[in-house]
């Protein structure tokens, strides 16, 4: 089964309709500070995996060039909403979708909306590194190569750019033809940003993407995500509140598929509006 | 004392005997198997001593015996003395099976002596074996050389006389083949498909002149190209069939061999061990290149081996893309579901359809309906006579990639099923579609797979026989499916294959005896093929493997 499912709610308990929605409408999104441009909007979304819903009426507004977190409990489906964003999970059997989410104006459940090109505008890094079996520069090349590029010049600058701004040209310019399975855990997720960011996506989603690394490679990631926020719009799942706290601009806090508390990382941290959000800060449950 | 034996069961150890017991038994068995076929396959070369010796016969007669032994066994005495031997003591008796050779003389090329009634066996030097293209060897004491009816030599220089003449004969002797099976055979093929190209103008009631008169005009090019060749066969035949040497054989009658019959001619009881060494590569070498004769028990099986390969390359050309096809869709296209649960069902049931049905199959299908069609629609010319309504590498190939495309198809799903979701994952996100998914990420890592599948087809496939007696294997094929005649490829050939040759050779020879060692012998190289086309693809996927190599996920 896929990961999205495994991480459903495990308890099957009854949801609890009608508390408090946490959640931010644009005229809160500009009480945010520096009046930020939104590049992503969530409208009453519903989601359900056949007859189970995993996500209770969100709405959602994601400010461009920041970084949002979402963070939360284990299957509280935080990652199932990022999956909406590139609409991933269309792969999944079953699922259906209600409700409105809107890149730049577009509507990207609309039937018009071709998928690919959605996926090229949202670009996705996975929690475990997934680099493709092929060389290093062919795994950064891949996505330009799918754009039909065929100029072998502007790719070999694309892929020395991805790669720097992933910071991890200076590791492995040496060594671009060489598999990129033979990278260490951090320079493959690192490879793996980098190939998301070579076909300049508006959107980057990361889930997880430091949960599977250790310590110093986890430093690097932070590091490189408060690098690319300057021309992306970074939406990122984390199950540690810490790294929250450290890396994003605006937290939002789920719980149950409910979206329960989202504004300022700051202020969500220290003075949460909501009891479920203190809890789970203070490491009541989770 | 039981509880020792309880103990003893608790260990463990007695399982541990009994799974260790069965690997035992089955690498007794492969190699058993592997060291008896090779034993008796490539003694099957050696060159043996003959050896001359009188032997009392059972009417008291007394011959000289001349040959190899190529058997010993021992028999109870009451058989001998049932066969009018005169015996006093009771002991078993050593009965050798002797290669007389000589067939147009004696009869038979084996004898049946009993040891004890042989004295006096020695192995003189100067006694010759002859390979002949007829009639199997000849043992004897060459007496002379003859041109015509004159004598040249006989004495000492005779043999360095015959070396260069023989060496000769066999330089013209290539010639005419080359000549006739080159030459004559594309001219013979050239006027055939002139044959059939009037045919057509006439069937379609074409009434210029002019087309047929290009017909005849180069079919007279052709015949006179053919009289030509025919002139310098006449001249090179005149120029072999002049020598002949004279033999005396062990009943003291002379045989007269003309140079051309001859193959070769050895002293096996002169030769040294590096002699017979050399002898030993060269008779392989022939074994395996050369055209069979004699109803298949002489010379090579090299149109065997040629047919073999090329309908398992066929095959696999055929097979492969057709089975990947398949499992893509059941894998990635279809809706896991019931009815895609009773398809998979199915295919894998299909792996266990004996193989002689999918022969009754491919004649009652392939051959007479699909071949019959294609003939009444493309070739109507050849009529009554059919091109592809018969059996044929074509037909061959596609029963078999019918009965081997379950493996591959099963196989590739396999690998199709165990490319981790991360990766697919991974390049969907980054703006592929499904099929370029596929193409770029999936099929290439799935690949090792899909060799695994043709791995087990080919191996399959190469040993199958009984559905091929049915649908293009015959015992003799007079051109191979491959040749210098346009259009090169000719699929509608019947061909040789060896798993066939052997049953030929072994049961339906005439000289069963003889051929005997030629059934190990095949039966190694049917092997070795077998096992060279594996470590090919073996290797080709281990290349693959280290390619694709993907972290477990």
């Amino acid at each position: 089964m896929s990961e999205v499912t495994n991480k459903m709610d495990p308890s099957g308990a009854p949801r609890t309709h009608g508390i408090n929605m946490g959640a931010i409408d644009r005229s809160s999104a500009s009480s945010l500070e520096e009046n930020p441009e939104i590049a992503l909007e969530v409208k009453d979304l519903n989601l359900f995996y056949a007859e189970k819903q995993a996500l209770h009426n969100v709405n959602l507004l994601i400010p461009r060039k920041r970084v949002t977190a979402f963070i939360g409990p284990s299957g509280c489906g935080k990652s199932t909403l990022l999956r909406c964003f590139n609409r991933m999970n269309d792969l999944v059997d079953n699922v259906k979708i209600d409700g409105q989410i809107s890149l730049d104006e577009d509507d990207i459940y609309a039937k018009s909306m071709n998928v690919a090109e959605l996926r090229r505008r949202v670009g996705m890094v996975f929690q475990k590194p997934n680099p493709f079996p092929k060389s290093i520069y062919e795994n950064v090349a891949y996505g330009l190569r799918l754009l039909g590029v065929k100029d072998k010049r502007r790719i070999d600058e694309a892929v020395e750019k991805s790669l720097r701004r992933a910071a991890i040209w200076d590791e492995v310019k040496d060594r671009l033809q060489d598999n990129a399975l033979g990278l260490s855990g951090g320079q493959q997720q690192r490879l793996v940003i980098a190939r998301a960011i070579a076909i300049e996506p508006e959107v980057l989603l990361l889930d997880e993407p430091a949960s599977a690394l250790d310590p110093i490679s986890t430093l690097k990631i932070e590091e490189l995500i408060s690098e690319l926020k300057k021309d992306y719009t970074i939406v990122i799942v984390t199950h540690n509140m810490q790294q929250a706290a450290r890396v994003s601009d605006y937290t939002a806090f789920m719980y149950m598929g409910e979206l329960i508390e989202y504004g300022d990382t700051n202020t969500l941290f220290t003075n949460p509006s909501q009891k479920k959000t203190e809890d789970y800060i203070t490491g009541r449950y989770g | 004392m039981n509880l020792e034996i309880k103990k003893w069961f608790d260990s463990g150890t007695p399982w541990i005997w009994l799974n260790a017991g069965a690997v035992s038994i089955s690498l007794i068995m492969v190699l058993g198997l592997l060291g008896l076929i090779l034993v008796k396959g490539m003694s099957y070369f050696w060159p043996a001593n003959v050896f001359e010796a009188q032997y009392h016969q059972a009417n008291g007669e007394q011959i000289t015996l001349i040959g190899e032994i190529s058997s010993k066994e021992t028999i109870p005495v009451a058989n001998a003395r049932d066969n009018g031997y005169k015996i006093e003591d009771d002991n078993d008796l050593e009965r050798y099976l002797v290669k007389v050779g000589n067939r147009d003389v004696y009869g038979s090329d084996f004898q049946l002596v009993l040891s004890t009634f042989l004295s006096n066996m020695h192995y003189p030097q100067e006694l010759v074996v002859v390979e002949r293209r007829e009639w199997g060897n000849a043992y004897g004491y060459i007496v002379n050389l003859k041109e015509g009816d004159k004598v040249i030599t006989d004495g000492q220089e005779t043999e360095v006389e015959l070396n260069k003449r023989l060496q000769n004969v066999l330089d013209v002797f290539s010639k005419i083949t080359r000549i006739q099976k080159h030459q004559i055979g594309s001219i013979n093929y050239e006027v055939e498909r002139l044959r059939l190209k009037q045919r057509k103008l006439e069937l379609e009631g074409v009434t210029d002149k002019a087309a047929f008169e290009t017909i005849n005009q180069q079919r007279s090019e052709l015949e006179k190209k053919y009289e030509l060749l025919r002139q310098e066969m006449q001249v090179l035949f005149e120029d072999i069939r002049r020598d002949s040497i004279t033999l005396k054989t062990m009943t003291g009658t002379e045989l007269t061999i003309p140079l051309e019959k001859m193959m070769r001619y050895y002293k096996p009881n002169a030769m040294s061990v590096f002699d017979k060494s050399i002898f030993y590569v060269e008779k392989i070498w022939e074994f395996v290149s050369d055209d069979p004769r004699e109803a298949n028990t002489e010379g090579g099986i090299f149109p065997a081996i040629f047919g073999t390969v090329m309908m398992v390359i066929l095959m696999a050309i055929m097979v492969t893309p057709l089975g990947v096809v398949a499992a893509v869709y059941l894998r990635e296209y279809a809706k896991q579901g019931v009815v895609i649960r009773l398809i998979r069902i199915a295919v894998n049931n299909l792996a266990g359809v004996p193989s002689i049905v999918y022969g009754v199959f491919g004649l009652g299908f392939f051959v007479y309906f699909l071949g019959g069609n294609i003939d009444a629609l493309f070739f109507p010319e050849a009529a009554p006579a059919p091109v592809f309504g018969t059996p044929g590498i074509l037909w061959s190939s596609l029963t078999l990639a019918l009965l081997t495309l379950p493996v591959v198809i099963v196989a590739t799903e396999e690998g199709l099923s165990r490319i981790p979701r991360s990766l697919r994952e991974g390049s969907l996100a980054l703006g592929a579609t499904k099929i370029e998914t596929l193409w770029r990420i999936v099929l290439p890592m799935a690949s090792p797979a899909m060799m695994t599948g043709l791995i087990l087809a080919v191996a399959r496939a190469a040993g199958e026989v009984a559905p091929l007696m049915l649908v293009g294997v015959v015992k003799l094929a007079p051109s191979l499916p491959l040749d210098g005649n346009f259009p090169f490829m000719h699929m509608e050939r019947k061909f040789m294959h060896l798993g066939f040759h052997i049953y030929d050779v072994g049961f339906q020879s005439p000289n069963v005896e003889a051929a005997r060692p030629l059934v190990y012998a095949t039966s190694l190289l049917l092997i070795v093929v077998i096992v060279l086309l594996n470590i090919f693809a073996i290797h080709f996927r281990n290349s693959l493997r280290e390619k694709y190599r993907s972290l477990e996920h």
